[in-house]
């Protein structure tokens, strides 16, 4: 019978009904304290320390401390030193503050070669889907189920539904990955893909770079999705070979990996088309990601959705939060701060992208611009071809790398009020920081935001 | 994990869908390393507004896709702590519902029309055993999960269970099955 990918990756992995086995285990520092001080109370081991590996990224400063005893907030400084304590107690190899590997858990996953296909891949961070786009089967998980993880490098798993969305068309000039799923969100919802693995599929897809793939798979979270995945083919294996983790038969493994796409007429339980010729730069108006539209669009009016809606109810809600008027277009909304990074957007392709917009240009002076790049790898290789300067030049800050202003957990935040246009992946009430106010946009779009101090079609830039 | 068997009570509402955890927990109280704590920070922004009063009943009835977002379970230890054994929604984030029965913290999946009625009757008394519901709306039944159930009733640590099996483990391992992927301590 013919498989789907998602199939195949769960058939191979599971020990027993309901227990898959965990090919590799990423940690950090937020969401694994706990697990470990459980494994200490019952007395267990890590099962896998070899299959496990940790760093420092939620809650780490972007500037430039060079180790977690200088990290200067008390209870961040806390956690950092405890995942360094409970890695060394365990075996564990941990990129820390001061590596030159440390970064955004999902970026530097995918760049020590270590994210592979058809691997089962888990992490106590919603957006571990990213690493889905290498046709690996990857998810989220909580902290009682890290600890399950260190102890028995298994996971109990109810096996999701499967749906695959296929795009067809070539993205416009100027419209990117992050405007392809942003629309994918708008239009299936917040909670459309809920109890689903998710395979994007589709001429459009396979002409993607790894970077983008990752954008793609990295938001399958905010439409509620379990798990994102994407084919693996000749782009995937070109971006591993080579790097610190790539298999030593390189040659073998490729030739198992070229068996993992779905098979012809393989059974989805849900399936989706998508004309990405027909997308548009998105902005994002509320707070949830669902509530995106087209820059070339106005803020929606509630008012017209009928009486009955609840989505009424929540955009009214939304629009009072983000202090913005039904009918106002999105390319007249000002704005206080630019946000270039996170595991959605802050690898190399997307600060290239940004630093196209940004060249020669200069930040408006109403404006607080920063790019945090996503790993100190990333940081290192915009360096060394000059996009520093392009950034610093124009009046961004550049910064070290961490999850920086996505989510708040260290000094990168948004002051009650302000409003910014992020990469990021949420755009939740006070996600940025308490009273702050978020839009969703692609680097491109950032890029362009912070130039002009208001949103522009980044089209008309080309 | 404490075995659950019935929970009767008061019953708060929180009558908004898509409810996210950053909004259950706010991020800057998910730096404690300890399990306990938390609740005194439950929704925290919104308390604090004044936009939202709940007061800390056995059963707390939500909106469609609780618990979406962040996988953060701090979020489930926040409910907890604040006083809630049970929460009831049209449906559940999958992460969030997962973190819950890690937890001891039972989340009941019902229509629309049946958590209204049950949020209008004020209290209610939910039987895991029997699977039901009961309230002055009526009885209703939902649905769980064999295996959560069993964990639950028993207040089973999910750890021991795999341990136990352990030895299907270490097959899965010797016959090949752990030979894919990295050696992530020889990077």
């Amino acid at each position: 019978m013919p498989k789907t990918m998602f199939d195949k990756i769960w058939d191979a992995h599971e020990v027993a009904a309901g227990l898959i086995y965990v090919d590799l285990h990423l940690v950090h520092e937020v969401t694994s304290p706990q697990a470990f001080d459980g494994l200490r109370l019952e007395g267990r081991q890590v099962r896998r320390p070899d299959k496990t590996v940790a760093t420092a990224d939620h809650n780490v400063p972007t500037d430039g401390t060079p180790a977690a005893r200088l990290i200067a907030d008390e209870l961040s400084r806390i956690q950092v030193e405890t995942l360094e304590r409970n890695c060394a107690e365990f075996g564990i190899p941990v990129y820390s503050l001061g590596s030159e590997r440390q970064g955004i858990v999902h970026v530097i996953g995918p760049e020590l070669g270590i994210t592979q296909p058809g691997l089962t891949i888990v992490c106590g961070d919603s957006h571990t889907s990213t690493h889905g786009a290498f046709g690996a089967l990857a998810f989220g998980i909580g902290t009682s189920e890290v600890e399950h993880v260190l102890a028995t490098q298994c996971l109990v798993q109810r096996r999701p539904r499967t749906m695959r969305i296929n795009y067809s068309g070539e993205l416009g000039a100027g419209v990117t990955a992050k405007d392809l799923i942003l629309a994918t969100i708008g239009r299936l919802g917040v909670s459309g893909m809920v109890g689903h693995a998710v395979e994007y599929a589709g001429e459009t897809i396979r002409g993607l770079s790894m970077e983008n793939r990752m954008t793609i798979c990295n938001m399958t979270i905010e439409g509620g999705g379990r798990a994102g995945m994407i084919a693996p083919d000749d782009t995937t294996f070109e971006w591993i070979e080579g790097r610190p983790g790539a298999p030593e038969d390189y040659d073998a493994a490729v030739a198992e990996w070229r068996k993992l796409p779905t098979d012809e007429g393989a059974r989805f339980d849900t399936e989706v088309d998508i004309d990405a010729a027909a997308i548009s730069p998105m902005v994002t108006w509320g707070t949830n990601p669902g509530m995106v539209t087209q820059v070339t669009d106005a803020v929606p009016n509630p008012a017209e959705w009928g009486t009955e809606s609840a989505d009424r109810e929540a955009a009214e809600r939304a629009l009072a939060y983000m202090a913005l008027a039904p009918g106002t277009p999105m390319t007249e909304i000002p704005l206080d701060r630019v946000f270039i990074g996170s595991c959605t957007n802050s690898r190399i392709q997307d600060l290239r992208e940004a630093a196209s917009i940004v060249d020669g240009r200069r930040v408006a002076d109403s404006v607080r611009a920063m790019v945090v790049p996503g790993s100190q790898q990333v940081k290192a290789e915009a360096e060394s071809e000059g996009l520093d300067e392009v950034f610093t030049s124009a009046g961004f800050e550049w910064r070290t790398a961490g999850c920086s202003m996505c989510l708040g957990m260290n000094p990168d935040i948004l002051d009650e009020g302000e409003r910014c246009a992020s990469t990021s992946n949420r755009n939740f009430e006070g996600r940025q920081g308490r009273g702050g106010r978020t839009h969703l946009v692609s680097p491109r779009m950032a890029a362009a935001a912070a130039i002009e101090g208001s949103f522009v079609d980044v089209r008309q830039w080309a | 994990m404490r075995p659950i068997d019935v929970i009767e009570g008061k019953v708060s509402v929180l009558d908004r869908a898509d409810v996210d955890t950053d909004q259950i927990i706010p991020k800057q109280f998910l730096k404690r390393v300890e399990r306990t704590g938390f609740g005194e920070f439950l929704f925290y922004d919104w308390f604090r507004s004044g936009e939202l009063e709940l007061d800390p009943n056995p059963i707390l009835v939500a909106g469609r896709n609780f618990g979406s977002g962040s996988s953060r379970e701090h979020a489930v230890w926040a409910i907890q702590d604040f006083g809630f054994q049970a929460v009831i929604a049209p449906s559940f984030a999958d992460i969030f519902y997962v973190n819950c029965t890690k937890n001891g913290l039972l989340p009941v999946i019902l229509p629309e029309g049946s958590c209204r009625e049950i949020a209008a009757a004020g209290e209610a008394r939910i039987d895991v055993d029997d699977q039901t519901v009961t309230s002055a709306g009526g009885v209703v039944e939902f649905e769980l999960d064999e295996e959560i159930k069993h964990r639950l009733l028993h207040g089973l640590d999910d750890i021991g269970i795999t341990l136990q099996g352990e030895e299907a483990v270490t097959a899965f391992e010797a016959g090949g099955g752990a030979d894919r992927g990295p050696v992530t301590t020889a990077l």
